[in-house]
């Protein structure tokens, strides 16, 4: 898209058969905890129906930057954000953006499981019912249903729908977190490093559901394993210190890195 | 004095003990502390419990029973007891008690009782001496045989933790045991009274005039022993005190919370808690000579007839008194519900209030009841606001504008001054005592299955 200013980030070349529709764009985004500056001058496009994913070592800024997508920087006292981003061409770091109407828009997935305590049912039916998406009680459950079933998680629970969501196993709970998420219908779904929490069966499985749901949505994911990275997305951004080092195609990013902290960091060096 | 004198000596043999334990171990080990099964420390601790526990226990014992054992030697020494009854007894041993410590007598002294107040000295001279000579010896013995066993495979750790749960299961039933001595101690004093008033005049009369004649023909000399207008008494100033506390008390613990800025919270909560610490004297000042005339000026400009000491004025400031239970209790559930929890609920989009009101509040609810269990307990037990503000008068009345009187109250009042402990005015007050433990009792039974029905548990 527009607007492709001089980062210290190289630029992702498309290849022309590809039409790759930007989703959002963040241009010289900073962020500020009091006056600790933790994320400087970030460009980044964020591509529809594509999976982005953020790495980096710990502290890095990765998890801020993406929290700045839903504004979740809003809830954190004596937390700054600076610079713009778009999405959809709506400027959302504006002051007067009613933050309600952008998280129904952008849903997020956290580290760690965190279901509500209340029913599986009433988990998945929050959001719908909080953003009056539903009319009725038949299609409140028509939107449960939809959004448990394309998480995979109908056929294990659609007995027990009123047992605590606490009760599932830790990656049934994330992907019940999942489905609450995609009940509002978001545009862009953020995961905050969704899998660290989980055994490699559990990730394998969030991972395909990820590679899955993409069709419908835009994806953005934190995490700190480089397999899961290269796995399951399709754009790649590699931050340290702060700044956002480098960013294109996975593929690229893995093969062949241009700079020499992604180098070292995809390699095992640093991190 | 003397027996502190002996518990004293019984502790510094057991410290002793502590030392040779200690320096016995590291001595048989050859190569120092690494060949011992257990620390050093712990062999010190083995000999010293053996050394000290079983001593201690003794003189424990014997203080309970020497006084029984020494008066029973005494009366059966003493000549011409037989037709004496209990109460003379009683008191005849007690003057001789008083003689043979030099305090003043009922009666004149005869040489008899002089030589009897000489055998009780002696008596307990002697019954000391068995004391100390046993314990000092059970002290001596238990060390020394402690410390012979004592040896580089000897397990002494797993042997020293075990008396130490001994030790803590002890400690934790103490509470039961105090427990069930308050509620036997009632029962068999509202016994006493049931058997002078039927069960069911207490509990359904409707009039409370405890009274208890001086002569038979005096007048009033029936009294009425209804308790329900005490208990609507209580309910009515705790229903009172309850809607001033509950509402502001949970509305203050939301806004501390979720919405105050950090410095505002830590400088108004201490200042909540001051509340709690005024005496209640002092808020019963407040109620009588502030509340309750404002109450009183207020209702005749609205054209309402309030008595000057009303259930209102006391309900009012009672309310204010427990204010902080609900609301610093509150405040702390509500933030030990995590973050995470409120995270998810704002990253769906919730506003802060949906955010308070469907995830944290539900998440914090059996916190919340029980702060608010604690604050009617506190309302139900108070006494002297009601005294000071809502007057002594046994009114059965809805009327919140009227003088009414609480349980404990009354049973205030029963005690105080001069009573016969046999009369059906004092009994009437452990009677009192005993319903009001077991209405206490159900609340917080039907407190508890509220919450377990309702929860909403987050981990």
């Amino acid at each position: 898209m527009t607007g492709q200013t001089a980062a210290a980030a190289t630029e992702v070349v498309a290849s022309p058969e590809e039409i790759r529709e930007v989703k959002a764009t963040a241009r010289e985004v900073g962020v500020f905890y009091g006056e600790t500056n933790a994320l400087r001058n970030v460009n980044l496009d964020i591509r529809k129906n594509e999976v982005t994913a953020l790495i980096g070592p710990s502290g890095c800024g990765k998890s801020t930057f993406l929290r700045c997508f839903n504004r979740m920087n809003d809830t954190i006292d004596g937390c700054r954000v600076v610079g713009g981003i778009m999405l959809d061409g709506d400027e959302i770091l504006a002051p007067n953006v009613d933050v309600v109407h952008l998280r129904a828009r952008v849903g997020m997935v956290f580290q760690k499981p965190n279901p509500f305590p209340k029913s599986i049912f009433d988990n998945v039916a929050y959001g719908p019912r909080i953003h009056g998406l539903a009319s009725s009680r038949a299609e409140l459950e028509e939107i449960v249903d939809s959004s448990l079933k394309r998480t995979g998680l109908w056929d294990e629970v659609k007995d027990r729908l009123h047992a605590p969501g606490t009760s599932l196993s830790g990656g049934q709970q994330q992907r019940l977190c999942i489905a609450r998420a995609i009940a509002v219908q978001p545009e862009v779904i953020l995961m905050d490093e969704p899998c660290s929490a989980l055994d490699p069966i559990a990730t394998a499985r969030i991972e395909e559901l990820i590679d899955e749901i993409r069709q419908h949505y835009t994806i953005v994911i934190v995490t700190h394993s480089m397999q899961q990275a290269a796995r399951v997305s399709q754009q790649t951004a590699f931050f340290h210190l702060g700044d956002l080092v480098e960013k294109g195609d996975t593929e690229h990013i893995f093969t062949a890195p241009r700079d020499e902290r992604t180098q070292s960091y995809i390699t095992g060096r640093i991190g | 004095m003397e027996i502190s004198l002996l518990t004293a000596v019984v502790l510094v043999l057991a410290a002793v003990g502590f030392l040779s334990g200690r320096s016995r171990a590291l001595a048989t080990a050859a190569g120092g502390a690494r060949n011992l099964r257990s620390l050093p420390g712990h062999y010190g601790y083995y000999v010293a419990v053996w050394c000290g526990a079983p001593a201690l226990l003794l003189i424990l014992l014997w203080s309970f029973f020497q006084g029984t054992i020494v008066e029973s030697l005494l009366v059966a020494g003493l000549p011409d007891v037989q037709g004496l009854s209990e109460a003379e007894l009683g008191l005849l041993v007690n003057d001789i008690r008083n003689l043979a410590s030099g305090n003043i007598v009922s009666k004149e002294i005869d040489p008899e009782m002089r030589a009897a107040a000489d055998r009780y000295g002696s008596l307990r001279t002697m019954a000391f001496g068995a004391l100390a000579v046993l314990s000092l010896a059970l002290a001596i013995g238990g060390g020394a045989l402690a410390r012979g066993r004592v040896s580089p495979r000897f397990a002494a750790r797993e042997r020293v933790e075990r008396a130490v749960g001994v030790f803590l299961i002890v400690s934790s039933t103490i509470a039961i045991f105090t427990t069930v001595g308050i509620v036997l101690s009632l029962l068999f004093e509202a016994l006493r009274f049931f058997n002078l008033i039927p069960f069911t005049d207490f509990l359904f009369g409707l009039e409370w005039s405890p009274q208890t004649a001086l002569r038979a023909d005096q007048v009033g000399s029936t009294g009425a022993f209804g308790a329900v207008p005490l208990f609507t008494g209580t309910f009515l100033i705790t229903l009172i005190a309850m809607a001033v506390a509950a509402p502001i008390g949970l509305l203050s613990a939301i806004y501390l919370s979720e919405y105050a800025p950090g410095r505002f919270r830590g400088a108004v909560k201490p200042l909540l808690e001051i509340l709690a610490g005024i005496p209640t004297v002092v808020y019963g000042f407040f109620a009588a000579l502030t509340v309750a005339p404002f109450f009183r000026e207020l209702g005749e400009d609205l054209g309402l007839d309030v008595s000057s000491e009303s259930a209102l004025a006391a309900g009012v400031v009672m309310g204010v008194m427990i204010i902080p239970f609900v609301s610093s209790l509150s405040d702390d559930v509500i933030n030990a519900v995590p973050q995470s929890l409120r995270d998810g609920a704002y990253g769906l989009g919730a506003t802060r209030s949906e955010t308070i009101k469907q995830i944290v509040l539900p998440a914090a609810l059996p916190g919340i009841v029980g702060s608010i269990i604690l604050a009617v307990s506190r309302a139900i037990g108070e006494t002297m606001i009601v005294v000071m503000a809502a007057g002594l008068a046994a009114n059965l009345t809805a009327n919140p504008l009227e003088s009414v009187t609480t349980v404990t109250v009354q049973i205030v009042t029963l005690l105080v001054g001069d009573q016969e402990f046999d009369s059906p005015k004092t009994l009437a007050a452990f009677a009192l005592g005993l319903v009001m433990f077991c209405v206490t009792l159900s609340l917080n039974f039907i407190a508890l299955r509220v919450v377990q029905r309702y929860r909403e548990q987050y981990d």
